[in-house]
């Protein structure tokens, strides 16, 4: 079997002493919470960080509150947020989607913000990027994808960051100087190898999201029941008692370096209901921005043209519309 | 005296059930031994380069290595074909990526892998060649110094009767040309093994095999050793499909280890380790020429395939005959010619996978019969009914066909399915679609030319009742020490529980050649039963002399032996004392040679078989028309077994082979990638792991409604026909003839995948031809064919040459 890279393990019990070693070692240490994804690459030599430090010990980032608005520990697992009756619908319906049973009990919804960026030339083992010469994003000079592109496309591929980013969530950042509220979309850069803006020695501790919000997330994906989005579409709306659209936030993931809010969308969909005509324009927008790159599963082409078919079903779905059936094709399980 | 079946045909727990369930079976990787060492191979990261020099004396230096080894530790080849013996243990020429040239023996894996980077290896690249159109334009370099020329491995022609003359009179001829992708088994198990030598000093393998007879055979052969030095114990398999039989590179290499270390050594493939093991499906272009009369009756095919082999000969020459040989078997087809070609390309090698290159033209041939329906104006159903093959009746490639239940198959999808109601009925976005499919019941011929028997099986009774039965078949999870249980359980009248099976261990079974080509039902069960028969005759003469009864009135009945006409009855356990008593240690022996084939032309060895097996599949689909996504509500299957031995696990098997062939007709590809040329010349594998090889899983499984079809077959135990294979192959053109009957568009590759969908629904929209698939074969340089006269037509089974056969045309004429 594939073995991992030998590493040092250090267990903090709260977050202060968790941001004080991430400070002390610098960036040869990284974080680990349910490791379903970090441990993993590093065995495929992704990462191979001298120091893990581990927020499995630390109780407080498990913690779920509720007021106005709702405020998930970032170590509470992908399960225990799928469970939690107060999950708004878009963030249960994306984690609800993540992987499958076993992985949404260890992975971590802060894990799954933080998930490493993917790509057909990147996640692979050593020998195989030893075979193409490696790539830009880790050991290489040449990105595969783009070979003129001096950046790297490496996709963002976590479901609950397009659904939180249409919530209006927040991110915590603990760090050295004490803590820092971020909305979720800025916690991202559209660059696949520096793709946070969480600097080395903060952590992750909470999300807050919002009351008040109608959403829902559809994930585009091969299989039903276990797959890394290939598209995300998550639309969150604050409808009057008319039905009428007050605000709109209509949010992409996996088709680009970062997840984004698509903007345009959203300022259309205002004012307006939710007619045929309207879901088809507020469509094409959203397809307009979804600009995927042929570095992760199904054809690049495809994939663009049916975008809009999903930004549609998303809409259809917040109107009312039974999209049950439709769902089922694309999601084996949901909660 | 006969009675009812007690334990065939019953639905019934599986002998290694509950150790499977309690987690207590054993796989090879679960085997550990005091003092074992850990191996890991050096893998070459150049699809096609030569071994200038390697330097293995920083890797041999570093703490915890014991061993490293190299390709001079290995001066003979080995290879499953005799025709095809090309591989080294670790070689000097990697014929793809993740061929393996040297070996590391440490004490741990860890330390073993830090030992691989240390080894320098100078490499010569050579040309890479990455499909078949390109061997055919690239002689040189050559992958083999052998093969028919150039980068051709095999190259095959056969004509049974004239095929021009027949498509020239037929009403219409179908030209098609389908392309079917590469897929891989995906078994759970990745292969491991460990190899000792024990107290005798003998060579003890235990590896994840599915046929360690033949593995016995090239580890004799490249050790030079004698086979009495060595024995194979198969572990049980988790999960074969065909990628564990050939013999392995890392068996050969762990076990040349164990004996010069003399201590254990073990090796676990990786997942990515077990991709470029592969011998899976070939890649296969296919053109099908096909006449038809205008009601509905096939005159002649001329078929012609080409595959992609991959950087070694494994299975290929049987696997480039299978291309063609079992397409007369199904319907009737009174001339048949077809020419296939199998190239070395610089990839994982190609070799049998459930199907063994039949699933690839059954596609193409179906899906034609489709189109043929139509054009006619017939239903597919029908049309096919109208053709099938009959019983005990000769193919054109004079193959023996004894017992089918096809037509009844064809009669049970259509019921079950609702098909009439359904077919060109359900409206745009929903269809069904209908296919067939037949395969071999056991390989008529050994993979290795001789006169012995395919399978033997040894019984062993004594006088605490228990019963121990020997055989070298293996359990890869199929069922088949069940299905030896089960027929002695049945002959001897007791129950499966009281058998113990002892099976795949070379040093302690009788041969059988392995669990491949279908063939352990009817070959080892044959001779389980005659084993079984010869000592229950045994039991009986005792048993009678006790009970002052004829042994022939005697019933072997639910652990006891019973005289009906008198009521008298004595225990089994009884019995057995009063034989042992009587005739000495109770034992017997049985064996299985299949008949011989009625071809007699060079090239005839491959497609006879004592049975076939037939399924008729009905796959329905709904296909979003805006999105092209396919999504298949619910299967029908029905399968002519001739007798379920145990129903459940004939079940299993049938809905085990729907699942395997919707992941094949839906997204499987085991499928390559080239860089940009002028920056690279890497020829990689797109995606070796278990995640991005796309492939369903339970959760995305569709309703599967099985029918067992049973016409028991005379020559098959019980009447009881294979199961294991034949299921998988009419799911996939029934899917593509669904995804037509839903949207009106041709899938003529496989996998029939969305963005195809669309891009045909697309083409529609434009007017133009509303399919996808390949649009040309290339010119392939085919010999002269075999030319052989079909059975109806007079023939002797013999090969005609040219000459003859133009003075018998002249003489019509």
């Amino acid at each position: 079997m594939l073995r991992l890279p030998w590493f040092d393990y250090r267990a903090p019990r709260s977050v202060g002493e968790a941001v004080e070693i991430l400070a002390r070692e610098g960036p040869a240490a990284m974080l680990v919470a349910g490791g379903t994804d970090l441990l993993p690459n590093m065995k495929r030599r992704h990462q191979t960080p001298k120091v893990l430090v581990s927020l499995r010990g630390i109780s407080a980032l498990k913690s779920f509150s509720n007021g106005s608005g709702a405020t998930f520990g970032s170590c509470l697992s992908l399960s225990d947020v799928v469970r939690n009756e107060k999950t708004p619908t878009a963030l249960r319906q994306a984690a609800a989607q993540i992987a499958t049973p076993h992985l949404r009990n260890m992975g971590t919804l802060g894990g799954n913000l933080c998930l490493d960026t993917r790509c057909t030339y990147y996640n692979q083992n050593q020998e195989w990027r030893q075979a193409i010469g490696f790539c830009l994003k880790k050991d290489g000079q040449t990105c595969w994808v783009a070979t003129a592109s001096k950046r790297c496309v490496a996709v963002s591929s976590t479901d609950t960051a397009p659904a939180l980013i249409a919530l209006n969530a927040k991110v915590v950042l603990a760090g050295p100087d004490g803590e820092r509220e971020i909305p979720v979309e800025n916690l991202y850069k559209n660059d696949g190898i520096d793709y946070l803006s969480r600097k080395p020695d903060e952590v992750l501790t909470a999300v807050k999201v919002p009351d008040g919000w109608k959403s829902t997330y559809w994930k585009l994906r091969r299989r039903g029941s276990f797959d890394f989005p290939i598209l995300g579409v998550a639309v969150a709306l604050r409808l009057d008692s008319s039905n009428q659209i007050e605000a709109a936030r209509v949010a992409l993931g996996a088709v680009a370096s970062r997840p984004f809010l698509v903007e345009k969308a959203g300022e259309f969909l205002k004012g307006k209901k939710l007619t045929d005509e309207v879901i088809a324009e507020a469509g094409e927008l959203v397809a307009n921005r979804a600009k995927p790159m042929d570095n992760t599963d199904m054809d690049l082409y495809w994939r663009k043209e049916v975008a809009d078919d999903f930004a549609g079903y998303a809409l259809r779905e917040l109107r009312g519309d039974d999209m049950r059936d439709t769902r089922l094709r694309y999601a084996r399980y949901l909660p | 005296m006969k009675k009812k079946f007690e334990v065939v045909g019953k639905p019934r727990r599986r002998v290694d059930g509950r150790a499977k369930a309690t987690g207590q079976l054993r796989f090879a990787d679960d085997f550990a031994l005091p003092r074992m060492l850990h191996c890991k191979l050096l893998r070459s990261p150049h699809p096609h380069a030569l071994v200038e020099s390697i330097d293995v004396s920083k890797a041999a230096r570093h703490p915890g290595v014991h061993l490293v080894l190299t390709k001079q530790h290995f001066p003979v080849p080995f290879g499953i074909m005799p025709v095809s013996v090309d591989e080294f243990p670790l070689t000097d020429h990697a014929r793809h990526v993740g061929d393996p040239v040297a070996a590391v023996i440490a004490s741990d894996e860890q330390v073993a892998g830090e030992a691989l980077a240390l080894i320098d290896v100078q490499y010569k690249k050579l040309k890479t060649i990455s499909d078949p159109e390109e061997a055919l334009q690239t002689p040189e370099p050559r992958i083999h110094e052998y093969g028919e020329q150039g980068n051709i491995h095999r190259n095959q022609s056969y004509e049974f009767g004239d095929v021009d003359e027949a498509l020239a009179q037929s009403d219409h001829v179908f030209e098609d040309v389908f392309f079917y992708q590469g897929n891989t088994h995906l078994p759970m198990e990745q292969q491991a093994t460990l190899a000792t030598v024990e107290g005798d000093g003998k060579l003890l393998v235990t590896s994840s095999t599915q046929n360690p007879h033949y593995l016995h055979r090239q580890l004799a052969r490249v050790l030079q050793l004698p086979g009495s030095k060595i024995r194979v114990v198969a572990a049980p398999n988790g999960g074969g499909f065909g990628g564990k039989c050939d013999p392995a590179n890392h068996e050969m290499v762990v076990a040349k280890a164990a004996l010069l270390l003399g201590r254990p050594v073990k090796i676990g493939l990786t997942r990515e380790e077990v991709f470029y093991q592969h011998r899976g499906r070939h890649p296969v272009l296919m053109k099908m020429r096909t006449g038809v009369t205008k009601d509905g009756r096939l005159t002649g095919m001329h078929l012609q395939t080409l595959l992609d082999g991959g950087g070694y000969g494994s299975h290929g020459p049987a696997s480039t005959f299978y291309t063609g040989v079992l397409t007369p078997v199904t319907y009737e087809l009174p001339r048949f010619k077809f020419e296939a070609c199998r190239t070395f390309t610089n990839k994982p090698a190609c070799g049998p996978k459930r199907g063994h290159g039949t699933p690839q033209p059954r596609f193409g041939q179906e899906v034609q019969l489709d189109k043929i329906a139509e054009k006619l104006g017939m239903d597919p159903a029908e049309l096919r009914l109208g053709i099938v093959t009959q019983p005990d009746s000769l193919t054109a490639n004079w193959l023996k066909i004894g017992s089918t239940g096809l037509a009844e198959c064809i009669r049970e999808v259509v019921a079950r399915s609702g098909w009439k109601n359904k077919h060109r009925k359900l409206g745009y976005g929903k269809g069904v679609g209908l296919a067939c499919s037949t395969y071999m019941c056991g390989a008529g011929l050994p993979i290795y030319w001789n006169k012995l028997p395919h399978s033997g099986v040894q019984l062993l009774l004594d006088r605490s009742g228990q019963v121990t039965v020997y055989c070298g078949a293996t359990e890869i999870g199929q069922g088949s020490d069940d299905v030896l249980a089960a027929i002695v359980a049945e002959v001897l009248g007791i129950d499966t529980g009281e058998v113990r099976c002892v099976t795949g261990d070379t040093g302690m079974t009788p041969v059988d050649l392995g669990s491949y080509s279908s063939r352990v039902t009817i070959m080892m069960g044959n001779a389980a039963l005659q084993a079984a028969e010869k000592v229950r005759a045994q039991l009986a003469e005792a048993a009678a002399e006790q009970l002052e009864v004829t042994p022939n009135g005697l019933v072997f009945t639910q652990s006891q032996v019973l005289h009906p006409g008198t009521n008298k009855a004595i225990s089994f356990k009884e019995a057995v004392e009063f034989a042992e008593a009587k005739f000495g240690t109770l034992g017997a022996v049985g064996s299985y040679t299949p008949p011989k084939p009625p071809g007699k032309y060079k090239g005839s060895g491959v497609g006879p078989s004592p049975a076939y097996s037939f399924s008729a599949c009905v796959v329905e689909t709904e296909v979003d028309p805006k999105t092209g996504w396919i999504h298949v509500p619910k299967v029908w299957i029905a399968h002519d077994i001739g007798r379920a031995l145990n129903p459940v696990l004939a079940r299993g098997q049938v809905i085990g082979g729907v699942y395997m062939g919707l992941g094949e007709a839906l997204m499987e590809e085991q499928a390559f990638r080239r860089l940009p040329e002028k920056l690279s010349q890497a020829l990689v594998h797109r995606i070796p792991s278990m995640l991005e090889y796309k492939s369903l899983t339970a959760l995305d499984m569709p309703e599967v409604d099985v029918a067992l079809i049973e016409y028991p077959d005379p020559n098959c135990p019980f009447g009881a026909k294979e199961v294991g294979q034949g299921p998988l192959l009419p799911v996939m053109p029934a899917l593509a003839n669904a995804v037509y009957d839903a949207v009106g568009v041709r899938i003529d590759e496989i996998p029939v995948t969305p963005d195809k969908v669309l891009k045909a629904l697309e083409l529609k929209a434009q007017g133009l031809s509303p399919r996808v698939g390949p649009d040309h074969f290339p010119s392939v340089p085919y010999p002269e064919p075999v030319f052989v006269v079909p059975p109806q037509e007079g023939g002797d089974g013999k090969e005609t040459k040219r000459e003859e056969k133009q003075r018998a045309a002249a003489a019509v004429v």
